[in-house]
Formats: C-alpha cells, sequence, structure tokens
C-alpha cells in the first residue's frame, strides 16, 4: 500500500515569533504553534482526532489543548521527529485510524523554560561510551566523520564554509530569519573555533519557537473550504542508525538517510530530476553535504563542489534550504518541523524566498547525531494528481 | 562551580569492559561462530545472534579514523581544552570513541590512519580507555 496522493496537508504554522522568546514555555510554544495552524486552514479544535508531537508528550500538548485524541504519535527519535510523524499520520489516515491530525513541535532551545533537562544516564550506552570522553552538545559530535570525508573526497575547508555562505544569501531575503546579514567565506573561516573542523558559523543557532501541522485525506481536504491550496504527501521514508555517532557504519555517509530517502522517493515515483525545491536538515554545515549525496541528488564526493558553484543559491538549478536553514533561520534543538514548514510554503507560493514554479519539494530530516532519518516529498495538486 | 568529568557506570553487561580498563587491557567480545570482533558490549553477536561469544583482551592497536578538536568544554574538561575528541578503528576491526593523549591538539600533529596505542586514564574508581601515538611512530 502506498499514501502517494491520499493524504494532505491542510494547515501549517509557526509560533509569532522565533528566535529569543523568554516568556513562553516549551508546551507553550506547541499550543500557539497549534493554535496558529487552525487559523491557517480554518478549522476547530474538535475536528482534530489525532495528536503527535515530540519534546513534550502529545498527551501533554493534547490536553493542554483540549482535545481527546484516539490517535497518539509520541514517537521522539530528534529533530526529524515530525517527519516521521507525517509518515505515520499519513499511513493512520489512510488506514482510517483517524480523520485530522495534529503534529507541533514546540522548543524553548535558548531560553530554557519548561525544557527537559539534558543529562544522560551514566549507565546509558552513551553514558558510557561517549559522554567520559568530554563531549559536549551536537558540536563536539555531529562533526566527527567530516574529516573523514575530507580525507576521502577532497573537501576543502571553503567548501564547507560556502554551505554557511550560500544559506545565508536564502535568509538575508527572510524578514524571519535569525540571521540576515551577508556574509563571506573569510567571515566563516575567521570565526570562533567551536570544535575543529566546524567554525561557529558552519554551527546552527539555538533559538526558541515552534511549528504546527494539520493533516487530513484528500478527500476530506476537497471537500473543505481551506484558505490556501492542500500539500500532498507523495512519499515518505524513516530509518535509524545508531544513539552513538560513533557507531556509525560509514563516517563519510549516513545510512540512515539513504534508507530513508530511497524509500520516500520509489514510494513518490519521481525522479531526482522533478525534484524542485529541497530542504536538507542543516544542524551543521557538512549536512547538506552528506544529504545531497546520500540522498542521490549528486554522486559521491561532489557535494561540496556542487554548493561552493553556487547551484543551491537564489537563482541556483537546486534551490536548498530557502529559509535560511539552521544555520541562520531559526534551530530550536529540534529543526525539522521548520524545515516541513518551508516546504509547504514553497508550494503553496507564499514563501518570503519563494522560488518560482514549486510542483515538488522534498523536506529531509535527522535526529540525533546521525541517528535517524525522515524524508517527506511533498506535491501540489497537479502533481498528486498524475 | 567546578565538577568532575563524567565517570562511566557499567552494566552487567558491560562490567567486563571496565574490569578489562582497570587491569590495564583492553577487552571487547568476539563471536565464536562467525568469528568476527564487535564493541560495545553485549551479550550476543549483533552479526549472527549467537550467544556464543568471548571477552577477549586485544593488542591494544588502533588507527585515528576522524576526529574533532573541542574548544569549548565539557564540564570538568576545563583544564584540557582544546581537546580530541577520536574515532579509533581497532586493529580488529571495531571502531570507538576515544580522547587522544600525549599528542599536541593540533590538526598539523593528527593525520588521519596515524597509528596508535590504548592507555589508560584515572576516572573515578574506574580507568578509561584512551589512545595515544604508537610508540615508534613517527609523529
Amino acid at each position: 500500500m502506498s499514501v502517494r496522493g491520499k493524504v494532505a496537508i491542510i494547515g501549517a504554522a509557526e509560533t509569532d515569533s522565533l528566535g529569543i522568546i523568554p516568556d513562553r514555555s516549551a508546551l507553550q510554544l506547541h499550543a500557539e504553534a497549534a493554535r496558529n495552524a487552525f487559523s491557517d486552514c480554518g478549522i476547530s479544535k474538535s475536528d482534530v482526532d489525532g495528536v503527535a508531537a515530540a519534546g513534550q508528550s502529545p498527551i501533554a500538548v493534547a490536553d493542554y489543548l483540549g482535545i481527546t485524541p484516539r490517535y497518539i504519535d509520541g514517537t521522539a527519535i530528534g529533530g526529524c521527529s515530525f517527519m516521521v510523524h507525517v509518515r505515520h499520520a499519513s499511513a493512520a489516515i489512510a488506514a482510517g485510524l483517524c480523520d485530522v491530525v495534529l503534529i507541533t513541535h514546540g522548543e524553548s532551545g535558548r531560553s530554557r523554560v519548561g525544557a527537559a533537562p539534558r543529562a544522560p544516564d551514566g549507565a546509558s550506552l552513551q553514558g558510557q561510551f561517549e559522554v567520559p570522553y568530554g563531549i559536549w552538545g551536537p558540536p563536539t559530535l555531529f562533526p566527527i566523520g567530516v574529516l573523514r570525508y575530507m580525507k576521502k573526497f577532497g573537501l576543502t575547508h571553503e567548501q564547507l564554509a560556502s554551505v554557511a555562505v550560500a544559506q545565508r544569501k536564502w535568509a538575508s531575503r527572510n524578514p524571519r530569519a535569525y540571521k540576515r546579514a551577508l556574509i563571506t567565506l573569510e567571515d566563516v573561516l575567521a570565526s570562533p573555533m567551536i570544535a575543529y573542523p566546524m567554525h561557529l558559523l558552519e554551527c546552527c543557532l539555538v533559538t526558541d519557537g515552534g511549528g504546527a501541522l494539520i493533516l487530513t485525506s484528500a478527500e476530506r481536504a476537497a471537500a473543505m473550504d481551506l484558505p490556501r491550496p492542500p500539500v500532498y504527501v507523495l512519499g515518505t521514508g524513516e530509518s535509524a542508525e545508531s544513539t552513538m555517532i560513533s557507531m556509525m557504519e560509514d563516517f563519510t555517509s549516513s545510512r540512515a538517510f539513504r534508507m530513508s530517502a530511497a524509500r520516500a522517493f520509489a514510494e513518490a515515483g519521481i525522479a531526482h530530476s522533478e525534484v524542485d525545491h529541497l530542504m536538507i536538515y542543516d544542524a551543521f554545515a557538512h549536512l547538506p553535504i552528506y544529504g545531497l549525496e546520500d540522498l542521490g541528488f549528486v554522486g559521491r564526493g561532489e557535494a561540496g563542489a556542487f554548493i561552493s558553484e553556487g547551484n543551491t543559491e537564489p537563482g541556483g538549478k537546486l534551490p536548498l534550504n530557502t529559509n535560511g536553514g539552521g544555520l541562520s533561520y531559526t534551530h530550536t534543538g529540534m529543526y525539522g518541523m521548520f524545515a516541513i514548514q518551508e516546504s509547504v510554503r514553497q508550494l503553496r507560493g507564499d514563501a518570503a524566498a519563494q522560488v518560482p514554479g514549486v510542483n515538488v519539494s522534498v523536506a529531509h530530516g535527522v535526529g540525533g547525531m546521525f541517528m535517524s532519518a525522515g524524508t517527506l516529498v511533498l506535491g501540489t495538486a497537479d502533481v498528486a494528481r498524475t | 562551580m567546578s565538577v568532575d568529568k563524567p565517570v562511566p557506570k557499567p552494566t552487567p553487561e558491560t562490567q567486563p569492559y571496565w574490569d578489562g580498563a582497570l587491569a590495564a587491557e583492553l577487552r571487547i567480545q568476539r563471536c565464536t561462530p562467525c568469528r568476527e570482533f564487535y564493541f560495545y558490549p553485549r551479550l550476543f553477536c549483533p552479526r549472527c545472534m549467537s550467544a556464543d561469544v568471548q571477552w577477549v583482551s586485544v593488542s591494544g592497536r588502533a588507527r585515528l579514523h576522524s576526529y574533532v578538536i573541542n574548544h569549548r568544554a565539557a564540564p570538568g574538561f576545563e583544564a584540557d581544552a582544546p581537546y580530541v575528541i577520536a574515532i579509533v578503528e581497532l586493529e580488529e576491526g571495531p571502531r570507538m570513541m576515544a580522547n587522544l593523549v600525549g599528542v599536541e591538539p593540533r590538526p598539523e600533529m593528527l593525520t588521519l590512519d596515524m597509528d596508535l596505542e590504548v592507555a589508560f586514564a584515572q576516572r573515578g574508581d574506574l580507568r578509561l580507555p584512551v589512545f595515544r601515538p604508537a610508540s615508534g611512530s613517527v609523529s
């Protein structure tokens, strides 16, 4: 069974503001995003019968909003959880388990209001085999394979830095982006070293914010008087590798990325050349490089040159991370929701840095440090009908 | 407020690994039927699911597979920064995370695939496997 074209994203919204929101708890950010998503599509919360969330319990979110769900998904596998929520919700809707699913994200990543503590237990696998070596957040873990990639493929520090430069060009066109001032390769390479080889400007932002999505069947969506065009789910994928990046099979490629993307593309039945717009979760500058290759857009070892030559910038042939990404737009901790939001905006035609004629968009997320992956191929009604 | 470096808490499945480290031996597991070494510790082989697995004291020889040089110290590591968090590939095959010691934390001193050997650093009541450039290797 395939869900291709059977399910639509009818509502999509972010919190009123993004960035520094010291007067909102993480749970309230979920709720605010949900309320904005109801307004976005003009439905009432009483129409919602399924709830999915990560970071906060979906039960906490449902209760906070006064919703009694008959479908609950608490999949919490890091920043790609929301891609996976869309995948599971699509299957659930197609199977008749529920009719309208609300998916929420909210994180007080910067202000840490009502945020969960982050201490791993000393007896956990990571507590025994990674934490004792002085790991300190994602910058010490996520890039640990980059030098191996550089040795294997000849990626240069300048090419790596060009990822941040390209994405800032997109962010400069987006009033909601946290960082908008254009930057040069020299700026990136002169920014403070965080964890060699990664400089500050090659690491994601740390912000507060949230987002929410509302999904229903294509049939139901067609019968509704929606203010904005539905965005259709064409294909989905998910996969996982290890909770410890040190156990990665290949430090130059993500097995989870490859598995997840291959499944999503196969289900959608589209070729890479048909993708008009692409979001690849960019917690760090090397992620779009790994992503472009592992999703199959370029050959192995080619992504650094592909980006540094301008192919993913405004006017390039493959617009990538057009909101500015985790590097420049926002990064609350589990950024995947924002990648999906931007794909929806581009497909609706109302993005801040709108790419002309987007009919197929791919949103690819990562969880943990190459721990997990979720991929969505989304399209307009024109594509979903074919 | 200064804090101590994190101390791992062994579980029943990992205890032999930490016991080995206390005895200055790097012990990992090997599956008897499929002959493969594996890490991290598990009571049966992740490849073939056989429970016929043995703890083996391995050579401690390894190569530097990849690394970062961390400039923002984790709590307890302030005096060490910048320090190397590496992925090392054991001669027997498996890879693991470890700090590098006995070498300056500068990229020009840290060539991928350079030869390393295990050493042990006191951590609480335990000893933690770390790696240093192999004796006799030109660095």
